[in-house]
């Protein structure tokens, strides 16, 4: 029993060709971008279209500096807010797939229900909630439902999908339901929780703004949907754009989290982060 | 001299038992019946061969004797350990495929049995590196299960069956995905941990070669369902070597048992 192979190392980069290809696939979409920012600025003052009706993007840059203080703070409470949604809906959602793997019977009378408050439009449930439940709430428990069905049926699936013969040999052992959840179940779910997080995360920003729109005509609101809202009121388009871009921006940084939090716990087993050659 | 042999009693002469199957059968959900009435009886430290063609119910009978399902009649008897209730378990089992958790390390794996039996660190390490030595992968305790090779996944299961010192050892055709040469290997490896440690091994295969090569006794079961269709000892020398392949009277036996397995014969 001697003869063992080292086990295969990650293969290289590739080839010149392929970091050309690389460096190709970042530049496309820059040079798309400036062409496009160009091409705006270009129409706006070409025409002299007004900037309450179409601002150039220089004026939205603009805008974005000089109207930083007031901008910031809307990020800063649309951010906590979708935070705040994204937790509950991690925690509500591994937590209820848990029980549901746990007790079937739980699942049969409660599973309708939650894909019945994912099917029904949150923008539609909104103005109801804002009713009963005080703004700060509201707008979290929004974030929250559009954003706890995709954690609850990925895990439910990843629960599910554990292999059959690693179960076999877990009972062959004695394990107890704990045992089996901690260190069978999960780990193997680990790979579909984590792509429901990572929808989720991009559906809690989601689900903050469309509350924050629907709470915006109640007035009291300051995050950045209810900035968006009132600079249409006041015709301040740019503004508009301005808000608009950090939450564009705010979608991205979250997903590169989440892809990036998923690929980092991931990578030294999963066929998701391997690369290729492996 | 050899043939289909009397019965269990030619290879008797050890301290008894270690597996004993009475009248057992094997009826699934879907109404197939699978297995029996089946009968077996597996001397402590031997090593016995089911051999037939699949879907004869041999994996099946192997799940029963673990314990992994129950039968639908009859008795499994299964010897208890000797002594103390000891860590782990008293039954090693090896599947088809090498069954690693794929999320953590060659040596995590290998402690998954002392970690459900909450064995204290001290020990488990200790049994853990014995474990991993006797198959050869000692260098390879913190390796992922996806950097290693078919066979080295094999050996890691193989550990992981021997980590908490079991007195049999089922073994569900563990080598049937392996190519031909880390078969051999293996075969060879199985073979000289046998001789060292004495385990009572119960082999399952659907490959004449390997199941003369290894065992003692070949049990050949019938097409579904399984019955006990014809049994052989193979009294080679011991030890067996990659020389007795090439032997005369290793393909006198190969011969017998194909010969059992072949279509057509009273019983199938």
């Amino acid at each position: 029993m001697s003869s063992l192979q080292t086990p295969p190392l990650s293969a290289g980069q590739g080839g010149p060709e392929a970091r050309a290809v690389r460096v190709v696939r970042i530049l496309l979409p820059v040079v798309v971008l400036a062409a496009g920012i160009a091409s705006w600025e270009l129409v706006v003052r070409l025409n002299d279209i007004p900037p309450y009706v179409l601002p150039g993007p220089s004026a939205v840059f603009q805008t974005l500096v000089s109207d930083w203080p007031v901008l910031s703070q809307s990020l800063l409470v649309t951010l906590l807010t979708t935070l705040e949604g994204f937790a509950a809906a991690a925690l509500g959602g591994i937590a209820l797939a848990l029980v549901f793997n746990q007790s079937k019977w739980l699942e049969y009378s409660l599973f309708p229900y939650a894909v019945i408050l994912q099917v029904t439009p949150v923008i539609a449930i909104a103005p109801l909630l804002l009713i009963y439940l005080s703004q700060q709430t509201a707008v979290i428990v929004c974030a929250w439902i559009v954003g706890f069905f995709p954690v609850l049926s990925n895990t439910t699936l990843g629960l599910n999908s554990v292999d059959r013969n690693l179960a076999g040999l877990f009972r062959l052992y004695g394990a107890s339901r704990i045992q089996t959840l901690a260190y069978l179940k999960l780990p193997s779910a680990l790979p579909f929780i984590l792509g429901g997080l990572r929808i989720a995360g991009g559906l809690s920003l989601i689900g903050a703004v469309v509350a924050e729109i629907a709470a915006g005509s109640a007035g009291a609101g300051s995050g950045l949907a209810y900035r968006i809202a009132e600079s249409g009121y006041r015709l301040n388009i740019a503004r508009m754009f301005a808000a608009l871009l950090l939450l564009s921006a705010a979608g991205i940084v979250i997903y590169v989290l989440l892809a990036l939090t998923s690929h980092l716990v991931l990578r030294r087993w999963h066929e998701s982060a391997l690369g290729k050659d492996n | 001299m050899v043939g289909p042999a009397a019965l269990s009693e030619a290879c008797s002469g050890t301290e008894g038992l270690a597996v004993s199957l009475r009248g057992v059968t094997k009826v699934y959900d879907s109404g197939v019946m699978a297995l029996g009435p089946f009968d077996l009886d597996v001397n402590k430290g031997e090593f016995v061969s089911l051999l037939g063609p699949s879907g004869c119910g041999k994996s099946t009978a192997l799940r029963l004797i673990a314990g992994l399902s129950e039968p639908t009649s009859g008795t499994v008897g299964i010897s208890k350990p000797a002594g103390q209730a000891r860590l782990g378990h008293s039954i090693g089992f090896v599947f088809q495929e090498p069954t690693l958790m794929p999320w953590t390390s060659v040596r995590e794996n290998v402690q998954l049995p002392l970690k459900l039996a909450h064995a204290p660190a001290a020990e488990a390490n200790a049994r853990i590196d014995e474990a991993l030595t006797q198959v050869g992968l000692a260098e390879f305790a913190d390796a992922y299960p996806r950097e290693l090779s078919g066979g080295m996944k094999m050996r890691v299961s193989l550990a992981r069956a021997l980590v908490t010192d079991p007195d049999i050892l089922l073994m569900d055709e563990p080598f049937a995905a392996l190519d031909e040469i880390t078969r051999f290997r293996l075969n060879n490896d199985l073979l000289a941990l046998w001789r060292n440690l004495r385990k009572t091994i119960i082999f399952v295969t659907h490959s004449v070669f390997e199941s003369v090569y290894l065992s003692q006794r070949v049990i050949v079961m019938t097409p579904r369902p399984g019955r006990l269709g014809a049994e052989f000892g193979i009294d080679a020398p011991e030890p067996r070597r990659e020389d007795f392949r090439t032997s005369v009277e290793y393909a006198g036996y190969c011969r017998q048992v194909s010969g059992a397995l072949a279509p057509g014969k009273p019983g199938s």
